[in-house]
């Protein structure tokens, strides 16, 4: 199993122009304790949202490349919009689950993942290019190739241990993360116009 | 045909005349009989993307990452779909995103479904308290002025509008086919 801040961690090193969505609760955190940045929009709220977010901008902006970084339960909450994503097959949006198999913001309850529900398969049901699972750190230069490469849509279920990380609590005021994301993708396409 | 005849057939074009004029360049959609002469555009302009919903609270964050993107976006529902929205409407509010709806109504005026009137009946007074500004249509010659006010508003001014087609409007486009 992983350990989702060395996992991140790993997948965020030197991560360039990448988008990042990040669903709330531990992904939020975990995309924080990486170190702040302006091209991250940090979720606290709006849960089985955050692959749609993916697909707006992966759409607003086809020239870059979106990762979503959420939950297991919070990606259960919309797994809908994985057949939506499937439909439109953005090529720059990755999915990564950090998949716990529990609801850690609630107390531990275990999630459908834990039952053995299998997002990767509905990944590959919902016309995914590429969706697979991933649990050991020694994989990690092939997924890293692949959110940072890969032609999308691509969704990545990450097994990670349900150790409690320290909490690394970003801004939570919506309008200030919305306007440095934005200032932030504005200077980018300045400078690649 | 005179011109009230034509614009009753042809408001669906108005609307997707102000989507140009404003520059939308995403519409997320439940299929919608209402709503399908403005689907139908939408996914024949190439300058647009259509995105289809398997439900329309998928639209919401459709339309934040659009706007975190540079791009405008709308969503395209029936009344029942607003209330699939209303959590999700929190990350419009929150964020400050500009966020145009279009609902075509049901439960309303000459409505034959009685399922359809619990969620037609509470949708208006929902979407205010979503925080949304609401205008309603009735009549096929306002659909141009309110549906340009309200881009204007939700796009100028990053706010959260929202157009209700009334069932009278969307009734009087069938009784002419």
């Amino acid at each position: 199993m992983l350990d989702r801040r060395e996992f991140v961690q790993e997948l965020l090193i030197d991560r360039q122009d990448l988008l990042v969505v990040s669903g709330l609760g531990s992904p939020t955190y975990d995309v924080a304790a990486c170190g702040d940045h302006p091209l991250n929009f940090y979720l606290w709220g709006a849960m089985g949202g955050a692959a749609m977010i993916g697909l707006g901008l992966a759409l607003a902006q086809p020239s870059l490349r979106v990762l979503v970084l959420t939950g297991d339960g919070e990606a259960l909450m919309g797994l809908g919009s994985l057949a939506t994503i499937g439909v439109k097959q953005p090529v720059n949006l990755v999915i990564v689950v950090l998949d716990n198999q529990h609801y850690g913001e609630t107390g531990m309850q275990p999630s459908h993942t834990r039952a053995g529900i299998d997002l990767v398969a509905v990944a590959k049901a919902c016309k995914f290019v590429d969706a697979l699972h991933v649990s050991e750190i020694g994989a990690m230069s092939h997924i890293r190739d692949l959110v940072h490469n890969g032609g999308g849509p691509i969704l990545v279920q990450a097994r990670i241990s349900n150790d409690a990380a320290p909490r690394m609590l970003p801004s939570r005021d919506g309008h200030a993360i919305k306007l440095r994301f934005m200032e932030a993708l504005g200077r980018l396409d300045c400078m690649n116009s | 045909m005179d011109d009230r005849t034509k614009t009753a057939l042809h408001w669906p074009d108005l609307i997707y005349a102000q989507f140009r004029r404003v520059g939308i360049r995403q519409v997320g959609y439940v299929p919608d009989a209402g709503h399908s002469r403005l689907i139908e555009l939408c996914v024949n302009d190439p300058n647009i993307h259509d995105v289809v919903l398997t439900t329309e609270q998928e639209g919401v964050g459709l339309v934040a990452g659009a706007a975190l993107g540079g791009e405008r976006a709308a969503l395209l529902m029936q009344s029942s779909g607003v209330g699939n929205c209303i959590n999700m409407f929190s990350l419009m509010r929150n964020c400050g995103f500009p966020c145009l709806v279009l609902i075509t109504m049901r439960g309303e005026f000459a409505e034959f479904n009685p399922w359809q009137v619990p969620m037609g009946s509470i949708t208006e007074a929902s979407l205010k308290l979503c925080g949304f500004l609401t205008y309603r249509v009735d009549e096929p010659d306002h659909v141009d002025d309110v549906v340009g006010g309200g881009c204007d508003m939700a796009f100028g001014g990053d706010l959260q509008v929202a157009i209700v087609l009334s069932q009278r409007l969307i009734g009087r486009k069938e009784w002419t086919k």
